[in-house]
């Protein structure tokens, strides 16, 4: 192995120094750029990048970014890449625009380049991949409440951010459009916390008040889930209401174990890379098509500006909110 | 030329024993020679830097990724220029990133109104000409040290900058403004590369081969003795800044032409690598001491070290680790050089 290896280098300098031009025999090299380095959402994205590169077998993922959050260190490192001459860039985005010239540049070079989680312009990447979308997260909330709720239902409450939060809105609209589908759940009032924990829990507690039969609170915000949870608790009403809708594992691991929370939804951040990587590699490979086979996560699709959505939100329960709490 | 006799006499005299720190009027003779020995060895760490990028990596030596490498460090260099010369002078600036995003809102504001790209750019130094200025007028106004001030402007700019745009962004420059930031004069040669070759020839001539340049070294040994040899200090310290400040609204302009857009977060955390530039090149941060040629030399020793290890694909929390590194080793070794060398000759006068 260790002798394979040398040899390897050994004619990969050779070819270095006879002609600098790509050879055929190369692995496919993606370039994962990332908003930070050192953060654990990040990290667990790569390692589902490197599960695919070993999948696809021809494949190296080389996992970049800068230390802070900046535009323009994530420029250094696109920078880095293109003079590699990587064969494809998979960038999560810390600023749409300021990225747009250097990928564009990247493009003309012949790389091809993605964006995921977080994405740029449109012209500046062939598509970006969005971790799920809005039905699919709305569906996915009332799902977790009804699965919560069991067959006899019962009342359910929505706790959301500000009243003029865009993404809760829409949110909150797709659960309302599938709420018919589960004849046992009935929607009996929205509150907002604001995303503050204290006008939250607040909330949640003068929620419980009104509501003596409520069963579920579903609060599709990473802020109100916890409040909610610690509210339930601290109301002692463990057992009798539950909480889910979108929070982080490490937050919420805690209220897992309690049962304040049974089960709750966010992106995986393991799948998110590894589909990243099976979208760019695809895209070298000469897919340019509206629908891209992604190994395990199946076929994602992306519509006419080329944005896709990889799947419904993962769920979490006590079977495996300790191994990603440890994550993000 | 100060002798081993005088020097013996001022000792005597109970003066700090400290012999690193150079008596004003050994300037003039001593430092060239220093200096001349500073920018050998940073031209050594330079060559290393080359070979070895050469040896690591089979993309390095390409025309075209030289040319987009030099991007990361272009702007940066060019506010390390004036800065030099501030540093020299005692002063420093750490409102310079600050302004850069100043300057950048300014510009995206004036496109919403409608202006074209040569009025952006006048836009642009002209707001940082004026946060140069206000730096300069309140530290020599009130007589309150650089480091204070700037430090307040330094928050002062962003934070205007964070309340007119907010989480908003400006985008859509007009066509030609791209140039600036991403045009190429000739070949691989990029406008921004050629703007900064042409400014620090300038800036050489002007602090090597001026009145004006004599002055700022003056004012850096000593600003008292400076003023009393009839330099208005003030004045001089007061241009300093609004340099910076120009030179601060020239990157502004090219970092915004070349991301095509402004948010207020923009040249987060410059301050420093501007500074360490200046440091790295040989300029003493006490003032006093330094040279253009030096500070040009780290800015491409930087340049490359950064380049191959991104390369190498080195993460950016080992670059900084090398980075630092880097900067002890350069300035350090001189110093313990010359210990050495001081404590080896008061052995040998010792002894004697």
């Amino acid at each position: 192995m260790k002798f394979r290896k040398s040899l390897m280098a050994a004619a990969i300098f050779a070819m270095g120094m006879a002609s600098v031009t790509a050879q055929a025999a190369d692995p496919v090299r993606v370039g994962l750029v990332v908003k930070s380095l050192g953060n654990g959402f990040f990290e667990a994205a790569r390692d589902g990048a490197i599960e695919a590169a070993k999948e696809i077998g021809n494949a190296e993922v080389i996992y970049t970014g800068p230390t802070s959050t900046t535009a323009e260190g994530q420029i250094e490192s696109i920078n880095a890449l293109m003079a590699q001459r990587v064969d494809a860039i998979a960038v999560s985005a810390n600023d749409p625009d300021a990225l747009a010239p250097i990928l564009k540049r990247a493009m003309d070079r012949g790389i091809k380049v993605i964006s995921w989680d977080s994405g740029v312009a449109d012209d500046a990447r062939i598509v970006h991949l969005n971790p799920s979308s809005n039905p699919l997260i709305g569906a996915m909330c009332i799902k977790l409440a009804a699965d919560v709720a069991g067959d006899a239902g019962g009342e359910i409450a929505i706790l959301s951010a500000t009243p003029t939060s865009t993404n809760q809105n829409i949110w909150i609209d797709e659960m309302k459009k599938v709420l018919p589908d589960y004849s046992q759940l009935k929607l009996v009032d929205t509150v907002y916390g604001d995303d503050l924990a204290d006008k939250s829990y607040r909330e949640t507690v003068a929620l419980l008040k009104k509501h003596p039969n409520l069963k579920v609170i579903v609060a599709p915000t990473s802020v109100g889930i916890v409040a909610a949870a610690q509210a339930v608790a601290d109301q002692g009403k463990i057992g009798e209401v539950f909480v889910t809708g979108l929070g982080l594992p490490s937050e919420l691991a805690g209220h897992v174990d309690a049962g304040s929370v049974k089960s709750f939804a966010i992106w995986n951040p393991i799948d998110l890379g590894y589909s990243a990587m099976m979208i760019a590699y695809q895209l070298t490979q000469g897919d340019e098509h509206m629908m891209i086979e992604a190994g395990r996560m199946g076929t994602i699709t992306f519509d006419k500006d080329g944005n896709g959505a990889m799947s419904d939100p993962f769920v979490y329960d006590a079977s495996n909110v300790h191994k990603f709490a440890d994550i993000f | 030329m100060i002798t081993e006799k005088t020097l013996k006499q001022t000792m005597t005299n109970d003066l700090p024993k400290d012999m690193s720190r150079h008596l004003p009027d050994s300037l003039n003779s001593d430092l060239r020679s220093k200096m001349m020995r500073w920018e050998t060895l940073l031209m050594v760490f330079v060559v290393i830097a080359f070979f070895t990028n050469i040896q690591l990596s089979p993309y390095f030596l390409d025309p075209w990724s030289l040319s987009d490498a030099t991007f990361n460090f272009t702007e940066k260099a060019i506010i390390a220029l004036p800065m030099a010369l501030l540093i020299i002078a005692r002063d420093i600036d750490l409102s310079v990133a600050s302004t850069i995003a100043l300057a950048s809102v300014a510009m995206g504001f004036a496109n919403t109104m409608g202006a074209g790209p040569i009025e952006l750019a006048l836009i642009g130094m002209g707001v940082g000409t004026v946060a140069g200025f206000v730096n300069g007028w309140i530290i020599t106004k009130f007589d309150i040290p650089a480091i204070v001030v700037t430090i307040g402007t330094m928050s002062l700019y962003r934070g205007i900058a964070y309340i007119v745009l907010g989480d908003e962004v400006y985008r859509s420059y007009p066509e030609g403004f791209a140039f600036f930031g991403q045009g190429y004069v000739w070949g691989v040669l990029s406008f921004e590369f050629v703007l900064f070759l042409c400014l620090a020839v300038a800036f050489g001539i002007l602090l090597h081969k001026t009145t004006f340049g004599r002055r700022v070294y003056a004012i850096g040994n000593n600003p008292t003795a400076a003023l009393f040899s009839g330099i208005n200090v003030k004045r001089h310290r007061l241009f300093l800044f609004t340099l910076v400040g120009l030179f601060a609204g020239v990157a502004a302009v090219l970092l915004t032409s070349r991301i095509g857009s402004t948010r207020p977060s923009i040249a987060m955390g410059w301050e420093l690598e501007v500074i360490t530039m200046v440091v790295l090149g040989g300029v003493n941060i006490m003032g006093g001491a330094g040279s253009i040629v030096g500070v040009f030399i780290a800015v491409f020793l930087m340049g490359l070290v950064t380049f191959g290890m991104g390369l190498m694909n080195v993460p950016g929390i080992v670059m900084s680790i090398f980075t630092g590194l880097l900067l002890i080793l350069v300035i350090g070794t001189p110093i313990i050089w010359r210990r050495v060398l001081t404590a080896r000759k008061m052995k040998s006068k010792s002894g004697n």
